[in-house]
C-alpha cells in the first residue's frame, strides 16, 4: 500500500546566529551574510514524517521545497536523514512571494503530485516568523489541518491522533486523511544524517544543478535515478499567474525599523528566600514562566 | 558547533601524500563502487565521503556528546540486577551514533561497515575524545571488532560484525585481581565440553571497560597445567541477558566516569574460540592492543584540543591588572606550549596511523591472495614502522594529555580548581591515559628495542631527508645536532653493557628519539601546509624538545652504570 507523506521545507537564513551585518542599511535582510539552513521547525516536521514511514509500510517521504536553486542542498540534507526524494519549485516567477502566493504555489505543486495522504510541515519559519504558509496550504488543497503537533501518536484507518503542543498544556486531538500537520519546535529533533545515506545521496542534483556542474553525468543519472531531483519551474505546474509572486502577494512592506532593546525599568533583589520566592509567584501569575 | 568544520589541521592529514595508497589499497582499487550504492568511486569520491562522515561525528560531538559530558560526569552508570544501565547523556549519545550509522566505521562493507581507514576512525575518535574522552572509550571500543575481523572464522564473523556495525558495543576482558600489567597470569578458565562442542568460561575479570558490552573479547586460560602466556586462547561471548556475566560492580574512579569499569563474574558463560588456541596472548591480544593504543592515541590527542580551547578561551576572557591576562607572557607561553604539545601529538598520532593503516591493509589482503614480493616488503616495512612508533605515540600523547590538563588548570588559576569549569573534568579524565593500555613505563618496555636496534634513528634519517621549506634549513641544523646527541646517548648507554643499566636510561632515550620524531613531522607537515596552521608549533615544540633532549644528554653523559645503585630502594 502506498502512503504519500510530503514534508514542506524551506531554506532559510541563520537568523540564530545574527552579527552586525545581518541587516543592510535599507532594512531588509543581508542574506549574503547570512548561512542558509534548513528552516529549524521544519526539520522536527521531516523527524515525525521519518518515524511515520518507519511504522507504514511502502510509506515515502517527499521533500517540496520553494526556493533559489541551491534549495536542491535542503532536499539532500532530507534524503541524508531518511526521506526518498524531493521537489525543488524554483524559478524568478516565484520571487517576491509573500505567504499567500507561497502557499498558493505549493498547493499548485502538491495537485500535481497526485495522491498526497499527509502533509507536514514546521509551523513557521524563522525568517518570517508568520505560521501562515502551512495553515494556508491546507485550506488551498481543502485539507483538514493540526497546527502545534508535537507527536504523532497514532496511524490507524485513515484517523491520525496527534499531541498538540498549546501555551498552556496539550490536546490529543484526531482527524480523517489527507490532512495537513505543521510541527512545533518543541517536537523532538531531526535524527542526525546516515553515514551511508549521505554517501550514497551525496550526488543527487536537479537538472539546473547538472547543468550548472557542467560534467558529462547523463549515464551515471540513468544508471542511478534515486539521484535525480524534481526541479518543477512555473510551465510544470497548473496555475494561474496573477496569485503567483510579487503579483499574487498583497504584502506590501511599508517600513522595517531597527529595534534595540533598552531595560527601562528594573528592580533590585536581596538573595533572600521570601525576595526570590516572591519574584517567582510574580512570574508565574504573569505568565512570564510556567 | 561542529568539531570537524571547526578544526582544520583535522582535516589537514587527509591531504598527506601517503593517503594515496592507503585509500586505493583499502578499497582495493576501488571494486566495490558498483556493488554498493554507497562505495567510493575513487580517490577524490573517497576522501570526500570521509570528510562527509566526520562532519556527521563532528557534528554529534559539539551538539550532543559536549554538552552531556558534565552530567554524565556527575551521573555516570549505574548497576542494577548484575547490569550497567549508562547515564542518561551516554545513552543518548550512543543513540545519536547509532542513528548516523556510524559504527562499524572500519569494518568491510559485506558486513555492514563503513571501510573506512584508521586515519578516519582515529579523527573521529579525537573528535568524540575531545567532546567526552570518557565517552570515546565506548566508540572506540567497536576497535574490538577488528580483531574478530582479522582472526575469527567466516562463520565468527558473519554472527558478530553485522552487530558492530548496528553498534552493539563491545569490551576487551583481560585483566584480572592478578593479572594486571602482567597479563601471563590471567586465570579465568576455559572449558571445552565435547558433548556441547562449546567452550564455557568461569572465572573473575576485573577493570574491564564497558564490562556489560553485548559482545565480549575474553582471554582465558584454555590448556589445564599451564602458568603462562602459552596456555591463553581468545574467545568471544556473546552476552545476551541470560546472567552467566554478572557485573559484581562497578569502580568509582577519579575520571572518565561515564565510561563503566566493571568487576565480573563468568558463571558457564558459552565462547567460541577465535583463531588458534595458545596464541591468545601472544598473538591476538597483542593485536588488540596495539589497536587500542592508537586509541588511547587519539583520546589523549582529543583531551588535548579540549584543554587547548578551554585555556585559551578563558585566557582571552579573564582581565586582570587591566588586561587579558593571555597578554602576560607567563600566561601566552603555557597556552602556546599546550598547543605545540597538542600539535606535536597529532603529528604524531597520524604518522603512526597511516603507518597501522598501510600494513592492516596488506594484511587484509593477504588473507585473500598471496603478496607479490614488493608488496610483502612493505608489508614487513610499515608493520615495522607501526611496532616502533605505537608505543612513543600512546607514551607522549597521554602525557601530554595530563601535562595540557595541568597547565590548562594553571591557565584557570583559583577558578580552575573549582568544578565551575571543564577543566577540572578534564584533568580527570586525562589521568588513566598515561595507565590504561598498557603504562608509560611499559610503552618504553616496548620502545627500547626499537632505540637499540637503530629503528628510531634510521626512520630519523628519513625524515631529514624529506623536502622542506626553505625557512626551516635552521630547524634542520638544530636537529641534526639533537639526532647526533641522541645518538651519542644510546651509543653510550649500549657500550655499558649492561640490560639493567639500559632499562634505567630507556626513558630518557625514547624520549629523545620521541622530541626528534615530532620535531621533524611537524617541520615536515609545516612544509606541506598552505594555511600557516603549523609555522608556530613547529617552532615552540622545537625549542621545547630541543630542551629536553639536552637535559637527557646531559644526565647520560654524566652518568655511570655504578650511580644506578643510589636509586635503589628495598
Amino acid at each position: 500500500m502506498s502512503f504519500k507523506i510530503v514534508v514542506l521545507a524551506k531554506q532559510v537564513p541563520d537568523t540564530r546566529n545574527v552579527g552586525k551585518d545581518a541587516m543592510k542599511a535599507d532594512g531588509t535582510v543581508n542574506r549574503a551574510a547570512l548561512s542558509a539552513i534548513y528552516n529549524p521547525e521544519d526539520l522536527n516536521a521531516l523527524e515525525q514524517a521519518l518515524r511515520l514511514k518507519s511504522k507504514i509500510e511502502g510509506a515515502t517521504v517527499h521533500i517540496l521545497s520553494m526556493g533559489p536553486a541551491r534549495a536542491a542542498e535542503i532536499i539532500r540534507e532530507s534524503m541524508y536523514r531518511g526521506a526518498d526524494g524531493g521537489y525543488l519549485l524554483s524559478g524568478r516567477e516565484f520571487a517576491g512571494s509573500d505567504t499567500l502566493a507561497t502557499s498558493y504555489a505549493l498547493a499548485c505543486a502538491i495537485r500535481k503530485m497526485g495522491k498526497v495522504d499527509l502533509i507536514i510541515c514546521g509551523r513557521q519559519a524563522i525568517d518570517g516568523d508568520t505560521a501562515q504558509v502551512g495553515p494556508q496550504v491546507a485550506e488551498k488543497l481543502g485539507f483538514p489541518q493540526i497546527t502545534y503537533a508535537e507527536e504523532i501518536l497514532d496511524l490507524t484507518d485513515n484517523k491520525i491522533t496527534v499531541k498538540r503542543r498549546l501555551e498552556r498544556g496539550v490536546e490529543v486531538v484526531k482527524g480523517p486523511l489527507p490532512m495537513l500537520i505543521t510541527v512545533n519546535g518543541s517536537a523532538p529533533e531531526c535524527r542526525p544524517r546516515h553515514a551511508k545515506l549521505t554517501m550514497k545521496y551525496k550526488h543527487a542534483a536537479t537538472p539546473s544543478e547538472k547543468q550548472e556542474a557542467g560534467n558529462d553525468y547523463t549515464d551515471f543519472y540513468d544508471t542511478h535515478p534515486y539521484l535525480n531531483i524534481t526541479e518543477w519551474g512555473v510551465n510544470d505546474i497548473e496555475h494561474d499567474i496573477q496569485w503567483l509572486g510579487l503579483s499574487g502577494s498583497p504584502t506590501k512592506v511599508k517600513q522595517i525599523e531597527n529595534v534595540v532593546f533598552t531595560a527601562k525599568e528594573s528592580k533590585r533583589l536581596t538573595a533572600s528566600d521570601f525576595e526570590i520566592e516572591s519574584l517567582m509567584k510574580e512570574l508565574i501569575a504573569n505568565h512570564t514562566i510556567g | 558547533m561542529n568539531f570537524f568544520n571547526d578544526n582544520p589541521t583535522i582535516k589537514f592529514q587527509l591531504s598527506h601524500p601517503l593517503m594515496q595508497k592507503i585509500v586505493t589499497l583499502k578499497e582495493r582499487n576501488f571494486a566495490e563502487k558498483d556493488k554498493y550504492d554507497y562505495a567510493s568511486r575513487d580517490f577524490e569520491d573517497a576522501i570526500d565521503n570521509y570528510e562527509k562522515v566526520l562532519e556527521i561525528i563532528g557534528e554529534i560531538s559539539a551538539d550532543i556528546i559536549a554538552p552531556n559530558a558534565e552530567s554524565v560526569d556527575h551521573e555516570g552508570p549505574q548497576v542494577e540486577n548484575s547490569r550497567v544501565i549508562y547515564a542518561r547523556g551516554t545513552q543518548e549519545n550512543h543513540d545519536a551514533l547509532i542513528q548516523a550509522g556510524v559504527y562499524g566505521i572500519t569494518l568491510p562493507r559485506q558486513y555492514g561497515g563503513l571501510n573506512f581507514p584508521f586515519v578516519v576512525y582515529v579523527m573521529s575518535g579525537e573528535m568524540v575524545a575531545r567532546a567526552d574522552a570518557g565517552f570515546a572509550n565506548i566508540w572506540g571500543l567497536q576497535d574490538c571488532a577488528e580483531t574478530i575481523s582479522e582472526f575469527a572464522s567466516d562463520e565468527i564473523k558473519a554472527e558478530y560484525l553485522p552487530r558492530v556495525c548496528e553498534g552493539q558495543t563491545c569490551s576487551m576482558d583481560l585483566t584480572e585481581p592478578d593479572a594486571g600489567s602482567d597479563l601471563q597470569a590471567v586465570q579465568l578458565k576455559a572449558t571445552y565440553n565435547e558433548k556441547d562442542g562449546v567452550w564455557y568460561l568461569n572465572g573473575v575479570k576485573r577493570f574491564i571497560t564497558n564490562g556489560d558490552a553485548q559482545i565480549k573479547l575474553v582471554l582465558a586460560r584454555s590448556e589445564d597445567g599451564t602458568n603462562d602466556g602459552r596456555g591463553l586462547s581468545y574467545f568471544v561471548a556473546d552476552n545476551k541477558h541470560d546472567h552467566t556475566v554478572l557485573v559484581r560492580r562497578i569502580e568509582n574512579k577519579l575520571g572518565i566516569k561515564g565510561s563503566p569499569t566493571c568487576e565480573l563474574v563468568f558463571n558457564n558463560t558459552p565462547a567460541k574460540l577465535v583463531g588458534t588456541r595458545r596464541m591468545g596472548l601472544i598473538k591476538y591480544v597483542m593485536s588488540l592492543m596495539n589497536g587500542a593504543r592508537l586509541g588511547i592515541g587519539a583520546q589523549s590527542v582529543g583531551l588535548s584540543a579540549a584543554t587547548y580551547n578551554e585555556a585559551l578561551a578563558y585566557a582571552r576572557d579573564r582581565r586582570q591588572f587591566g588586561k587579558a591576562i593571555i597578554e602576560f607572557p607567563a600566561v601566552y607561553e603555557m597556552v602556546s606550549v599546550i598547543k605545540a604539545k597538542l600539535d606535536a601529538s597529532r603529528a604524531l598520532l597520524y604518522e603512526t596511523t597511516r603507518f597501522v593503516d598501510i600494513y592492516k591493509a596488506y594484511e587484509a589482503i593477504e588473507n585473500e591472495r598471496k603478496l607479490e614480493a614488493d608488496e610483502k616488503a612493505e608489508y614487513k616495512e610499515y608493520s615495522r614502522l607501526a611496532d616502533a612508533l605505537t608505543p612513543i605515540l600512546k607514551m607522549f600523547t597521554s602525557e601530554y594529555a595530563n601535562q595540557n590538563a595541568y597547565d590548562c588548570i594553571q591557565v584557570h588559576g583559583g577558578s580552575g580548581f573549582m568544578k565551575d569549569y571543564a577543566c577540572e573534568r578534564l584533568y580527570r579524565d586525562a589521568r588513566i591515559m598515561t595507565i590504561y593500555e598498557g603504562t608509560s613505563q611499559l610503552q618504553v618496555v616496548a620502545a627500547i628495542r626499537h632505540v637499540t636496534t637503530g629503528n628510531y634513528l634510521k626512520q630519523i634519517r628519513d625524515y631529514d631527508a624529506q623536502p622542506i621549506k626553505p625557512e626551516f634549513s635552521s630547524f634542520r641544523k638544530r636537529l641534526q645536532i639533537m639526532t647526533n646527541l641522541y645518538a651519542n646517548a644510546v651509543a653510550r648507554v649500549n657500550e655499558a653493557k649492561n640490560q639493567e643499566y639500559l632499562d634505567f636510561q630507556a626513558r630518557r632515550l625514547v624520549e629523545m628519539a620521541g622530541h626528534i620524531v615530532m620535531s621533524y613531522l611537524l617541520i615536515i607537515d609545516a612544509s606541506r601546509d598552505t594555511e600557516d596552521l603549523f609555522r608556530k608549533s613547529a617552532e615552540v615544540y622545537l625549542n621545547y624538545g630541543e630542551v629536553e633532549v639536552r637535559r637527557h644528554a646531559a644526565f647520560i653523559k654524566t652518568f655511570n652504570v655504578e650511580n644506578v645503585d643510589i636509586y635503589k630502594v628495598q
